[in-house]
């Protein structure tokens, strides 16, 4: 008889439930555990008071990122309170047995850009982290979703979760890319769309020919944002181009061809039924640009500031009230007309080889506007040798870009790298909520190439205009 | 962690949808190791002034808020960041209950590791709860309500009961207090045979 057909979710969630309790959620196995230094803490003391150990030390991996100065590399730690979390994380991956890519690993990097580039995280597996944006490893074909500090307890202690199945959301985008529209447009083209909580409860699955175009890289860009519309996790189904992608990483796997037979098994079958479809047109994305602050209040680059009072829900329009007072901005604005002080080319939704690659070949031959203080941070120590290597860390600084250490920086602000109030920002990172970026600065999400043009013109363009030199 | 059967509480009705947790625990305040003392950092840059001081415009500084333990909130409440330093900050702040028409799913897992209970009701319902709370404030009071998680209802003296809904395991964990890593480790014969059975090898590299 044959098998009812199932969604890539069915199959690596079938594959990972280990026993449901009569009565209780699942127990869920988790095939590899990321750390870094802000969620953990409490976990390992959680550990350490109730006499456990950690269970399956080899899948779990550790990197400091969120709190790293991302200046010379060979001071010390200023803050002292970052300083000690960054010590404990050290102490805590000795005591446990953690494989820790700490501050002077050459890998050490943000740790939603090293599980992939190490080829730690590869498809069908589960992965967590206490990180929303783990799902960015879905990229791989993985079920990949950020959890609390407590459940990382439970993960270091079990190897599993516990959790109910989410339901499947198709994401599917038709249609070839439009000349100059990145992956970062997609997926803000998507949340606005969606909305901020479109994809509570759900796993997205992105499907379709604009999606399967996109190299491994850009599609790591898609899934990291699928948080931002509520989803527990997104994911794409593995194909040649994540094969291709993690043969000879460090971690791939040794019998390499077993592997890729085990994975061409895992995308969706042929008539299996998703909880939800949307569909959407790649033709209709153009440059996105946040205006508000969250990142569904988004716009086209060839657009307006919109009218608090042109949205018809009463939520939306004293949401949007809030935020174009927060964003110092008037409806009606042409957004090209913004000005910015300072651009933010980083995070572990664009700092990659490839986003790198895009923003200097806008970069090369311009200066950074007078007006404006700029920097580029790689997602990862290998980012960061591979961009020097091909001297685009040369182009950024003739430029007048700041080149740093790698890390999640501006991202956060939680290192010294912090917008004073009222400065606006481009950035490529994934949240313009208030504060975000530090207290009263101002956000204005965008990919890689809109964040250089908007670096060398000292307000928002159309990239699809620029004239590359 | 602490078990959580009934609750009468005051309310505090924070008319605002999207509360994302870099509101509720600024990042500056992640740094701390420990899982207490987050309170009095709840809602940081909307509760003070730059000068330090009460921020009077803010809605859990005005008196119908004063006391409060029951949030009242708009769509989407914990969106964002994972950070369970956004419940923490919650309970030690002294709420044992949140109410709004939706949750990000994060934030509603979190809620429940710390004796907290997140409740959603529809938005009408949520309208009226905001409606009664106003009318309370405007006639110079306070509004409360009473969550009973055995019954698994909210309600007010008033004529407003609801009922909501909440995952059978979930609501036992917090009715009797238990640990859920305690729990699950009972079934680690189950994890060993899983794990025996995939021959996992130690991984490469
Ligand atoms: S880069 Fe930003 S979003 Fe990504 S992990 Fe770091 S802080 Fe989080």
């Amino acid at each position: 008889m044959p098998s009812t057909p199932r969604t890539l979710l069915d199959k690596i969630w079938d594959n990972h439930v280990v026993f449901t309790p009569p009565g209780e959620l699942p127990l869920v196995y988790v095939d590899r555990h990321l750390v870094h230094e802000v969620t953990s803490p409490q976990a390992f003391e959680g550990l350490r008071l109730a006499g456990r150990r950690v269970r399956r030390p080899e899948a779990t991996f550790a990197t400091p990122d969120h709190n790293v100065p991302t200046s010379d590399r060979r001071l010390p730690i200023a803050d002292p309170v970052s300083k000690q979390q960054i010590d404990t994380l050290r102490a805590n991956c000795q005591e446990f047995g953690v494989r820790l890519f700490d501050l002077d690993d050459v890998d050490q990097g943000i740790v939603h850009v090293i599980g992939p580039e190490l080829g730690i995280t590869q498809p069908g597996m589960t992965i967590v982290c206490g990180d929303s944006h783990t799902a960015t490893h879905g990229a791989l074909g993985a079920l990949a979703f950020g959890i609390g500090t407590s459940e990382v307890e439970h993960v270091l202690a079990t190897q599993t979760l516990r959790q109910g199945k989410p339901k499947s959301l198709e994401v599917r985008v038709d249609g070839t890319l439009p000349p100059g529209v990145t992956a970062k447009d997609i997926v803000l083209y998507l949340i606005g769309k969606l909305s901020t909580e479109g994809g509570v409860g759900h796993v997205i699955e992105y499907t379709g020919e604009c999606i399967r175009s996109l190299g491994m890289e850009q599609r790591m860009t898609v899934c990291n944002m699928s948080i931002e519309a509520g989803a527990r996790a997104g994911m794409i189904a593995p194909d040649a181009v994540t094969f291709d992608y993690l043969r000879g990483r460090d971690y791939a796997p040794k019998d390499f061809d077993a592997a890729v037979a085990a994975w061409e098994k895992l995308p969706s079958d042929s008539g299996a039924v998703y909880d939800r479809v949307e569909i959407f047109r790649a033709a209709d994305v153009v440059p996105q640009v946040t205006w508000g602050t969250n990142p569904a209040q988004v716009t086209g680059v060839d657009a307006v500031v919109p009218d608090a009072v042109s949205f018809a829900d009463p939520n939306d329009r004293s949401s949007a009230a809030r935020a174009l007072e927060y964003m110092g901005l008037e409806g009606g604005t042409r957004i090209v007309d913004i000005p910015l002080d300072r651009v933010f080319i980083g995070s572990c939704t664009n700092s990659r080889i490839e986003d790198l690659r895009a923003a200097a070949s806008v970069v090369r031959g311009y200066r950074v506007a007078s007006t404006v203080r700029a920097m580029v941070v790689p997602g990862s120590g290998r980012v960061k040798r591979q961009a020097e290597q091909e001297g685009l860390d040369r182009v950024f600084r003739e430029a007048g870009f700041d080149w740093r250490e790698a890390g999640c920086s501006m991202c956060l602000g939680m290192n010294p790298d912090t917008l004073a109030p009222r400065e606006r920002c481009a950035s490529t990172s994934n949240r313009n909520f208030e504060g975000r970026q530090g207290k009263g600065g101002r956000t204005h999400l965008v990919s890689p190439a809109m964040a250089a043009a908007a670096a060398v013109s000292g307000h928002f363009v159309d990239i699809r205009d620029w004239q590359y030199k | 962690m602490q078990s959580f059967t009934t609750h009468s509480g005051i309310v505090a009705p924070l008319d605002r949808a999207n509360v994302d947790t870099d509101q509720i625990i600024p990042k500056q305040f992640l740094k701390r190791i420990e899982r207490t003392g987050f309170g009095q950092y709840l809602f940081f840059d909307w509760r003070f002034l730059p000068d330090g001081s009460a921020n009077p415009e803010f809605e859990l500084n005005q008196p119908p808020a004063a006391g409060a333990s029951i949030l009242l909130a708009r769509r989407n409440f914990g969106c964002g960041s994972s950070r369970e330093h956004a419940p923490w900050a919650l309970a030690d702040y002294g709420f044992r209950a949140v109410i709004a028409p939706t949750f990000a799913d994060i934030f509603f897992n979190n809620c429940f590791q710390n004796g907290m209970v997140p409740i959603r009701l529809d938005e009408a319902d949520v309208d009226e709860l905001f409606r009664r709370a106003t009318a309370a404030a405007a006639a110079g009071g306070q509004y409360s309500l009473r969550v009973d998680l055995q019954a698994c209802t909210v309600s007010d003296d008033a004529g407003f009961t609801r009922s909501f809904a909440v995952d059978p395991f979930r609501r036992q964990c917090l009715l009797e207090g238990h640990d859920d890593i305690d729990l699950s480790l009972r079934h680690a014969d189950k994890i060993t045979a899983w794990e025996a059975d995939r021959g996992l090898p130690a991984l490469s590299g």
